[in-house]
Parts: structure tokens; sequence; C-alpha cells
């Protein structure tokens, strides 16, 4: 990825965009279109800032029936679109196009249906994920995927990102959660995939259609799984005294035959900040502090928290503190969930970063990661879950120091060709955007590139959704040598390319 | 117990793929054909995977497993078992010559599972990434070792339950889960109305269950965890416990249980838990705490069909029907989108096993390969 700096310029073409917001003005309420740069400004960038653009036009239908017309203009008019939820997503999945209309889903925030006795919701696109498990709650129930996003992010997005969140070592993905889906395909027309039932017939296409970013279609309805609010949840917080260790309890806890709920770590970096940040007496010479939680009935809640105990009493676990209350888990996670603002207090940028290793390698991937903040002397904290070998290096930086910003994305590169080494991916959660697309060639081979491109042509013949995201072309990873890169920056340059 | 052989037959497999692709050429991939009588009758030369298998790599702290699609479950399981450890989805192991069969490869390109399945997931869920050999005889890996992997397509669980024709699975990582220490299964006298009242009251709570079954006028429920908790569930669901309760649910899991025994077709319906109750004469099995439906009976087809219709469910022939049936698909779309994804994986039709045959489409101009009769090719 290459870091943007500076004041994003709007490149679109001017009259493209007046012939298009008049045209679209005719199929929805004249202030449903963004023409003006200071309403498009705010929609540049999502989550990522580092990759920016000022959009061709921003459209925000309010029900399905205008979604419909937008599409169906568009395929008619050979226009693309980009599907935007929340614009919380982390790998420029959203991130806006001069040549494309940003089709934005947040209006349409209706929870349709609770089925408590099917422990299902019927939801659009808009619906923040936070809402749906408010919602429920009055019934007893949840739903469990949970990003950190959690407040603003849209189940429109978690579907187009199969987004995970703490609790997805015990319930799984988005992908795990939800039965069926209603997309228009790229023609503008509605298509349903899944069942009422847990299974429904012919091609698994729903398990396609979550994690395609937007890709092959745009989801307007989710029925999702509800699960009954555990009896019980207790969290346990504990220190180690080297990083070796806190691996080992890792492993060892799920080796017993425990599943946590949660399974988060600190590296040593991340302790320090939070606890210069929100002071909570955290022991600064730890290397690493896990969070377990546990959830379940109440007895089956105290027989695995004594188990865990054990586990890791085994590999010098020490200051352990215990919540049991919602009001105490809260204030013990307070440390965990404020590492991003802390961070804030220590640096002007961070960049955060998502990767996975199999949990076996954590030890030697977080040992190695130090040694690559070292080489290339920029701070590297780790706050991550821990219980399914995601990372989340946060690669603090300033973006108006040049020298910073490039050794940034060479870190990072090295960082996840560090993980594929490992036998890990370049992505976990956050998806591959428009930010991993040049790396996705060092883990794709150019036969599986145009599988998934034969696939896409399916949904998108004339690659008009999302265009130039999450799937790099075969050629493009030929440009860049499909060898090992460094930000689009081949080996040996002075080469000719075939 | 059985040994477990450690073979690499991927180059022999691939080159029949190869072959395959000239004119003619067709093939029907066979694990340990235990679920030969599923889908529609199959098409073709005959792949045999059961060369090929062994496990590449096991990390019970990992939870993951990796092994050759033609390794047989039963050792799969043997293998986890001695970790503690097993397959969440409990695939069925069904009879060949009386006694368990399957291979790892069938278990996931059938995309079956077992009684626990509403409470652990399905098959797909638990596959975390494969190499396969698609119809060009390429070999392609996607997904990984771990649960969390978003990078390209989810092609792994797509690929999960598409019978074969996709291709040919070599290799599949799969996440694998400690067996909980204590197991009970509590059983209850019941009318099917009151059953089902209970299986939706007793879901919506929060009790260690792994399965939920009522039939012959029983409400079976197993309950699964620590000593503890499933003490302490088991005063919430009271009843008789049933005595060798773990080859009990093997019966239902496996389909050896006395009702699977039964001659006569069996059918199955897919739809929400709590969806109402049909009344057609004959004998019902409700699993998965409502949403599986297993029929046996003399109702004509139209009958289920016309309930399964009012209950938004599924209705298929799982055993001893008509097989040249299609799965019937309600969109044109999603007929065109088969035909296409079909062609996209393997364009030549080299595994046109006709064993996943969807409803031809209304409209004309849609045919492809995939759609048409299996038998013309
Ligand atoms: C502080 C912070 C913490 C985060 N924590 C997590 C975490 O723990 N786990 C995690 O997985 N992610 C996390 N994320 C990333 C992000 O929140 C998720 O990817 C989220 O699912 C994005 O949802 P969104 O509504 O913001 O989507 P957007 O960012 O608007 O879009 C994301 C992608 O989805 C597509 N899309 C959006 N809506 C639709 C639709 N209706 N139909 C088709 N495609 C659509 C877009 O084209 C884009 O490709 C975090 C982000 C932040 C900022």
């Amino acid at each position: 990825m290459t870091i943007i700096t500076g004041a994003t310029v709007d490149r679109a073409d001017p009259q493209q965009r007046q012939k298009l917001a008049a045209e679209l003005r005719e199929l929805l309420p004249s202030h449903c279109v963004l023409d003006q740069l200071e309403q498009l400004k705010p929609f540049e960038c999502d989550a990522l800032t580092a990759i920016r653009e000022i959009p061709l036009l921003v459209v925000l239908p309010e029900n399905r029936d205008q979604v419909q017309a937008v599409m169906r203009y568009a395929y008619q008019n050979s226009v693309s679109l980009i599907p935007r939820g929340a614009g919380t997503g982390l790998s420029g999945g959203a991130s806006p196009s001069t040549d494309a209309v940003l089709l934005v889903l947040t209006k349409l925030n209706d929870i349709l249906e609770i089925d408590a006795d099917n422990r299902i919701a019927i939801v659009e696109p808009g619906v923040r994920n936070l809402a749906i498990s408010e919602a429920v709650a009055g019934h007893g129930l949840f739903y469990a995927p949970d990003p950190s996003s959690q407040v603003a992010s849209s189940i429109g997005g978690n579907v187009a990102e199969n987004s995970g969140g703490v609790h997805c070592v015990k319930y799984g993905l988005t992908t795990h959660n939800i039965r069926r889906l209603r997309y228009f395909d790229h023609t503008g027309e509605l298509v349903t995939l899944g069942a009422s039932g847990l299974d429904a017939p012919g091609y698994d296409l729903m398990a396609l259609m979550t994690g395609s970013e937007g890709m092959l279609g745009v989801v307007v309805e989710v029925t999702v799984n509800l699960l009954p609010l555990p009896e019980s949840v207790v969290l346990l917080q504990a220190a180690f005294p080297d990083m070796e260790q806190a691996g080992l309890g890792v492993m060892n806890i799920i080796a017993a035959g425990i599943i946590p709920a949660g399974l988060e770590m600190m590296d040593q970096t991340a302790i320090e900040v939070v606890e210069n940040y929100i002071h909570m007496d955290l022991p600064l010479d730890a290397e690493a502090i896990l969070l377990i939680e546990l959830d379940g009935t109440e007895a089956e809640v105290e027989s695995q928290l004594g188990s865990v105990k054990a586990e890791i009493g085994k590999f010098g676990a020490y200051d352990l503190r215990l919540a049991r209350s919602a009001e105490d888990r809260i204030k013990l996670w307070s440390g965990r969930k404020s590492a991003f603002p802390a961070m804030g207090q220590v640096t002007t940028d961070f960049y955060i970063m998502d990767a996975t290793v199999p949990r076996r390698h954590l030890p030697y991937a977080l040992r190695h990661i130090v040694e690559l903040s070292d080489q290339y002397s920029l701070r590297v904290a780790n706050v991550f879950h821990a219980g399914d070998g995601n990372l989340h290096p946060l690669v603090l930086y300033d973006a108006s120091d040049p020298g910073q910003v490039e050794r940034t994305e060479k870190l990072a590169d090295d960082i996840l060709t560090l993980c594929l080494s490992l036998g890990g991916t370049i992505s976990g959660e956050h998806g591959i955007g428009q930010e991993k697309l040049d790396k996705s060639c060092d883990q794709f081979s150019t036969v599986e590139l145009e599988q998934f491109e034969r696939v896409k042509r399916v949904f998108d013949p004339l690659g008009r959704l999302n265009p130039g995201k999450a799937i790099p072309t075969p050629h493009r990873c030929a440009e860049l040598g499909g060898l090992h890169v460094h930000q689009g920056k081949v080996p040996f340059p002075e080469l000719e390319r075939f | 117990m059985s040994e477990m052989v450690d073979r690499d037959d991927s180059q022999q497999l691939v080159e029949r793929v190869e072959q395959a692709r000239e004119p003619g050429g067709r093939l029907t991939i066979i694990g340990q054909g235990s679920k030969h009588f599923m889908g529609c009758e199959p098409q073709g030369e005959s792949l045999d995977t059961t060369d090929h298998c062994g496990v590449i790599e096991y990390e019970p702290g990992d939870l993951v497993l990796t092994a050759r699609s033609g390794t047989p479950l039963v050792q799969i399981e043997q293998l986890l078992a001695q970790q503690g450890q097993c397959l969440g989805f409990e695939p069925p192991r069904f009879a060949l010559n009386g006694s368990a069969a399957g291979t790892l490869g069938g278990a996931i390109a059938s995309g079956l599972s077992g009684p626990r399945r509403p409470w652990a997931g399905a098959a797909r869920d638990f596959v975390l990434g494969m190499t396969m050999v698609n119809g060009e005889a390429q070999r392609l890996h996607f997904g990984g070792q771990l649960i969390k992997n978003v990078a390209g397509f989810d092609l792994p669980r797509l690929i999960a339950g598409s019978m074969g024709t996709f291709g040919l699975i070599l290799d599949i990582s799969i996440r694998v889960l400690p067996v909980r220490p204590a197991a009970v299964t509590l059983q209850h006298v019941l009318p099917a109305s009151e059953a089902l009242a209970k299986m939706i009251e007793w879901q919506r709570q929060p009790l260690p269950l792994s399965g939920l079954v009522y039939g012959q006028g029983v409400l079976s429920v197993r309950l699964s965890g620590t000593a503890e908790g499933v003490l302490s569930a088991r005063e919430i669901i009271g009843g008789d416990e049933l005595n060798d309760a773990a080859s009990w649910w093997d019966g239902l899991r496996d389909q050896t249980g006395a009702w699977f025994a039964e001659p006569g077709a069996v059918r199955r319906i897919s739809c929400a838990a709590a969806a109402e109750l049909p009344e057609i004469g004959g004998e019902w099995v409700l699993d998965w705490g409502g949403a599986q439906r297993w029929y046996r009976g003399d109702a004509p087809l139209a009958m289920l069909e016309a309930y399964a219709r009012k209950i938004d469910g599924q209705l298929s022939c799982f055993r001893g029907a008509d097989r040249k049936k299609p799965i019937p698909l309600a969109d044109p779309r999603l007929v065109e989108i088969h035909g296409q994804l079909k062609s996209a994986f393997d364009p030549h039709g080299v595994f046109d096993s006709g064993r996943l045959l969807v409803q031809p489409p209304l409209a004309a101009g849609l045919q492809s390969s995939f759609l048409s009769d299996p038998a013309a090719k």
C-alpha cells in the first residue's frame, strides 16, 4: 500500500458529475444525491485514511426500491458502483473513485423482523451491528459477531467483509452466523440466497457472497442467527513475564479443551502506552497481558475458570485480575479497548494492520515484529485476537515526515511477508480492499487469481461492482512481477518485465 | 485401530483429470461410495480417491487438521480422539457392508452434518482451506489453516457441499474441536406439539445443548459440557437418562438406527426450527431442534411439497427415491448462477457427474452442460 499524505484533490470530471447527478435526481429525492465538494469530502475514504479520493458522486437511497432504481440506472448507463456501509472498513474496500458512484446504504436501517422462537432477526444492510443485539436483548438473545467497530459498522459491511470480533474464537465470523441474504445483482434484480432453515439446496452461494467485499452484489437484507445470552460471563486478566510463556498459555488453554468466548493479548509496548493513558496499574514489567473471557451457564463457567487458572499458572501467569459483574468487566476491558485512543496520545498517525498466523507461531511472530520495529526505528504496538492468531500490529508514525511514511510502508509489507511465511494470511478480518491488492499477488498464484476472476465474472460480467478492489487481476500481479514485492516496487526495477 | 496409510496420489489424480478434458471424458469422484445413494444417479468414469490418503498435519493446540481427501473418516476420528478432540459437525458415516464408512473428501463434498449441527455448525463451517483440482486440471489452493482468513473469495466453503461437481478436492484443512468432558442424554415421552414447544423453549435458553430430536413419541435431549455444567442443566431439562447414549446418537448420525433401518424412501425437509408441525400421515423425526425433519410414509410428493412451501422449507428426496429429480431452485437466476459457476470451475464438464442437478431453467437460452441431461453428453 502507498500512504497518501496531504490534502485530497478533486479529480473527477465536473460535467460527468453534473449529468449523473441530474439523472439520478429523477430517480431519488434530490437530497439523496450529493454532488457538492463539501458534501463529497466526508466520503473521500473509509477508516483507512491513508487512501483517499473525492468520489465522482454519492447517493444515499432511503429504501430498497431506490437502491434498485440506482442499480438499474447504473446497469443501463454503464456506470460503476461502489457499495458503502458505515465506512469503518480498514482496507479501503469502500474507498471511492473518480469514475464510480458511491452507493451508501446507511439509510436502509430498519430491523424488519425479530423471530425469537426461531432465534433470527431480519435486518436491512444499514443496521448497525450493535443495534441488533440491543434490539433483541429483551428476548434474552444476542447477535454474536462483534467487531470492535460494532457501535458504528453496518451489517451490510460486516457481511461484505465477513467480519469477526473479540468473540469469534467461540462463536465464529459473520459467515457462521447468517442464514439468508437478499442482494441486487449487477443488473439491479433481487436474488435471495440461503433459506429459513439451516441449509439451502444447491451450491452454498451465501458463503461465496460473504466476504466478497461488494464485488458480487449489493446486499439489501440479511437474516442473522441469534443466540441465547449466556447466564454467566467472567473476564480474567493475567500478566506473563515473557511472550513465549504467554503464547504457550494460549495454546494450552485451548489444548485443555476450553474454547474461551474471547482471548485477547496486549504486548509490552501496548501495555506501556495504555497504562500511561488510563492508569489502571498494569504491570509494566510484563511482556504480555492476556484477557480471557468465559461464558456459559454458571456451573460451566466456574469449572472452566478453575481449569484456565491451572493452565496459565503453569506458564508463570501473575497479577491475575478477575471481573464478574458487567460493570467490573467493562472496567477490566477498558485497557484493551482504550488502546486506540491511547495510541493517539503518543503519535500523530498510526497504521492498523491485520494478518494472521497459526496460534503456535504467535510468540515467534511477535518477537520478529519487535526486531523489524527496531530495524525500521518505528514503534509497533500489538493489541490483538490471540485466540485466533489474528494480529493487529499498530505502526506508530508521523505522516509529516516522508522518511517515516516510507519506512512504515516497508515495515508493514515485511510484517505481512512474515505472516505468510509462517503459514498465515495477509488478512484475518479487515479484507483486501484497495490496501492489500498487491500483497495478494504474494498469497495467490496466477491460476488461483484466474479462478477468482471467473467467479467474479459470473456475478458481474461487466466489472461494474466495486471495480479494482479485493482481487487483483493476474495481469496486475504479472506487472508487479508476481514475486515478492515491496510496495509496488518490484525487485530489480531496472529489468524489463514481460 | 486400523492402520493409517500415508500416500500422496495427487499426481495420478491430476493426470486423470487432465485426460478427462478430452471430448467425451467425464469423471465421477468416489470416496468410499458410502453416500452413493444420495442425489442423482452418478454418470461417468469413476475417479477413486481412496489411494490419496493420510493426515498431512495435525496441531491440537491450533485446533486444525490437514488431511488428504481419501482418508477414511473413521481413522481421522480415531486420531483426534487420542488428543481429546473431534469433528464438531459429526459427519454421518453411512455404513458400507455393515461398517461405518466415508472419506474426509466425501464428507466435505456432500456437506452433511450430524445431530450437533445447530449448536456446533455445519460441515462447511469447519472448512478452513483446501487444495483442489478444477476441470482444467489446475491445482488450486484456497483458504488456509486459520478460522480468520478473508483474503480472496471464500471458495473452500462454496466447494463444500458441491458434490464433487466443481472439481476434485485433494486435501482439506479442517477446524477440530475439543470433546466436551461430560455428556448426558435425557428423554421425555410427549406428543409432538408439546415436544416442539419444549425444543423451542430450551433453544432459547443458554443451555449446553448438543442434540435435540423427537421421534416415535420420544423427545431426546443431549447435553455436553463440563461435568458441573451438564449436572446443572440436567435439572432444568428433567426426564429419564438414556443408557448407552453414545451408540444411540451414532444411530441417528449414521442413519443406522432403528427408524432409518425400516424400508421406504426417506425424505427431508429443512426449515426454521419452530415451523408448524405437518398434518401428514406417516412417520416423522424432528432433528436439529426442529430444523431438520425426516419423513417416511405414503403421502404423495405433492402433499409434502405443499407443506414445505407453506412453512418456507426445502424438501429433498434423501434416500430411496426417484434419483432423476433435480434440486428445485425457485429462482431462474439461481439456476443460471449455478450453471455459470459450474462452468467457471469446469468448462469442459469433466465433473458433470450429474450428481447435483438443478431444475432446468424455465427460460430458454440458459442451457449449459451442467444443466443438461447428464446422459446426453
Ligand atoms: C476502530 C475499528 C475497529 C475495528 N474492529 C474490527 C474488528 O474487530 N473485526 C473486524 O472484522 N473488523 C473491524 N473493523 C473493520 C470494519 O469495521 C469492518 O470491516 C466492518 O464490517 C465494515 O463495515 P462498514 O459498514 O463500515 O462497511 P464499509 O467500510 O462501508 O464497507 C466495507 C466493504 O463492504 C462493502 N459493502 C458495504 N455495504 C455493503 C452492502 N450492503 N452490500 C455489498 N457490499 C457492501 C464495501 O464496498 C466495502 O468493500 C474495525 C474498524 C475500526 C475503524
